[in-house]
């Protein structure tokens, strides 16, 4: 059981600056992601794509602001959980919380910090009327162990980076490999493009563009797949589908948690710290709603702020603590680091 | 500068006339998400980098549009429920040009 005081979920720029923020507090974070590196939508849609309205950077790529953060909360040594979706929480009779993955990973804390963004990233599922009676049965949408398609017959729709390069991988492992895609052309790296262009010249990988999937066939496992070119309908045998359209955000399980949500996203109060409808709870950044809310980077890290000053208070209700400037007291990290300002020297003229 | 008229049809199927302003660099999904014809949530999802098909719309007047740019058209194609006539409403500016538009919010993902 890893055991913190606060467990933020969600590693983007608001759940990452919390940690500096709680740090100040001398408050230990771990953070759980279900991407596998830190820096939410910044890493995984925009790394290089300039932001231009954080204060005092007049630009800077969304991937950098991610690294400075990583680097600027470093002496507080969060914990991170990555590749794992916060799936279910248990209010204990203390009043601290369990939040469980879907990976099973429990982590135990008195304050559950709720900074998911849009939700978790999850595969983008085509709309195939019966698709979702064959998932697990030969239809997946991320590709865990690729030994499963040996000397199998695979047909992957898409046409970015993920289909090309697993169509790739698995010609040399799957019986047959089809490459279905609704244009002709593809997005992917250059590099994929011709690889796969090769392999469809060596009769390795079959290409069917521009075409869609329009139905899938079998009993109980998938035995093949519609297809639709043009006007033409025709079915191609298969014992794999596998759709690979990207990730998208879903707020997933975290709705099933019994939090006010509203437009798709968790109420909480402004006025005071940011807590939902359960205490000890909170919801920050993107993810959470109250009047006059902005989804911006900046506000998250405000809203991070007063959250952690909420979370010292509820952690520690005795005792009394003021905020203090950095500039005045410094950061003390946990790692025995101590930044401060330089102390002014002070000597007498004779 | 002079607001234009646009037609939204939203996912109810329920046709609004709304007033857009030319000179505040809007686009279509922020067109949409200023009169709540969409659930929050549901639209603009990657904030309008064309990284998403969440604002998907299918064009129903003749009126003059921009080209497609080479990240709308590679979104499009990695969409769901594309027509010959989707764009993403995202990419599409509010300009003397879209006067009239008439346009039906393609369903969601």
């Amino acid at each position: 059981m890893i055991k913190t005081d606060i467990l933020i979920i969600g590693a983007g720029p608001t759940g990452l600056f919390t940690v500096f923020e709680a740090g100040l507090l001398k408050l230990k974070c771990h953070l759980i992601d279900a991407l596998p590196q830190p820096g939410g939508q910044c890493s995984e849609i925009y790394p290089k794509k300039p932001i231009y309205d954080i204060p005092a950077f007049p630009e800077v790529l969304a991937g950098d602001l991610v690294d400075n953060l990583m680097k600027q909360i470093e002496p507080f040594q969060p914990g991170f959980t990555l590749g794992e979706r916060a799936q279910t929480i248990e209010k204990l009779e203390d009043d601290t919380f369990i939040v469980t993955t879907n990976k099973g990973t429990k982590h135990h804390a008195p304050v559950v910090a709720i900074a998911g963004g849009l939700g978790s990233f999850e595969p983008r599922k085509p709309p195939i009327p019966n698709i979702a009676n064959y998932e697990g049965h030969g239809v997946a949408y991320i590709i865990r162990d690729p030994e499963i398609y040996r000397n199998k017959k695979v047909v992957i729709a898409g046409g970015g980076d993920s289909a090309l390069d697993w169509a790739i991988f698995l010609s040399d492992v799957a019986s047959s490999v089809t490459l279905i895609h609704r244009r002709n052309e593809f997005r992917g790296a250059l590099d994929s493009v011709d690889k796969v262009q090769e392999l469809k010249d060596a009769g390795k990988i079959e290409l069917i563009t521009p075409a869609q999937i329009v139905d899938i066939l079998g009993d109980v496992s998938v035995e093949g797949v519609s297809i639709k070119q043009g006007e033409e309908i025709f079915t191609k045998e298969c014992d794999h589908f596998i759709p690979l359209f990207g990730l998208a955000p879903k707020l997933g399980p975290i709705a099933d948690w019994g939090l006010e949500i509203e437009k798709n996203a968790i109420k909480v109060n402004n006025a005071l710290d940011y807590q939902t409808n359960i205490p000890g709870i909170y919801a920050i950044g993107d993810v959470n709603t109250y009047p006059g809310k902005l989804k911006l980077i900046l506000c998250g890290f405000h809203e991070a702020t007063l959250m952690c000053q909420s979370a010292y208070k509820r952690i520690f209700p005795d005792k009394r603590y003021v905020m203090k400037y950095t500039t005045v007291g410094g950061v003390e990290g946990f790692d025995g680091t101590k930044k401060e300002a330089p102390k002014a020297v002070v000597k007498a003229i004779n | 500068m002079q607001d234009i008229t646009l037609h939204i049809t939203d996912r109810e199927g329920k046709t609004h006339e709304v007033l857009a302003p030319t000179d505040m660099n809007m686009n279509l999904m922020e067109v949409i998400r200023s009169y709540e014809l969409a659930p929050e949530g549901t639209i603009g999802i990657c904030g309008g980098m064309a990284m998403c098909a969440s604002c998907q719309c299918y064009i129903e007047s003749e009126n003059e549009l921009p080209e497609q740019s080479y990240d709308e058209e590679a979104m499009l194609a990695e969409a769901f429920h594309v027509k010959d006539n989707s764009r993403l409403g995202c990419q599409l500016f509010v300009s003397e040009t879209l006067h009239e538009l008439k346009i039906t919010i393609a369903p969601e993902e």
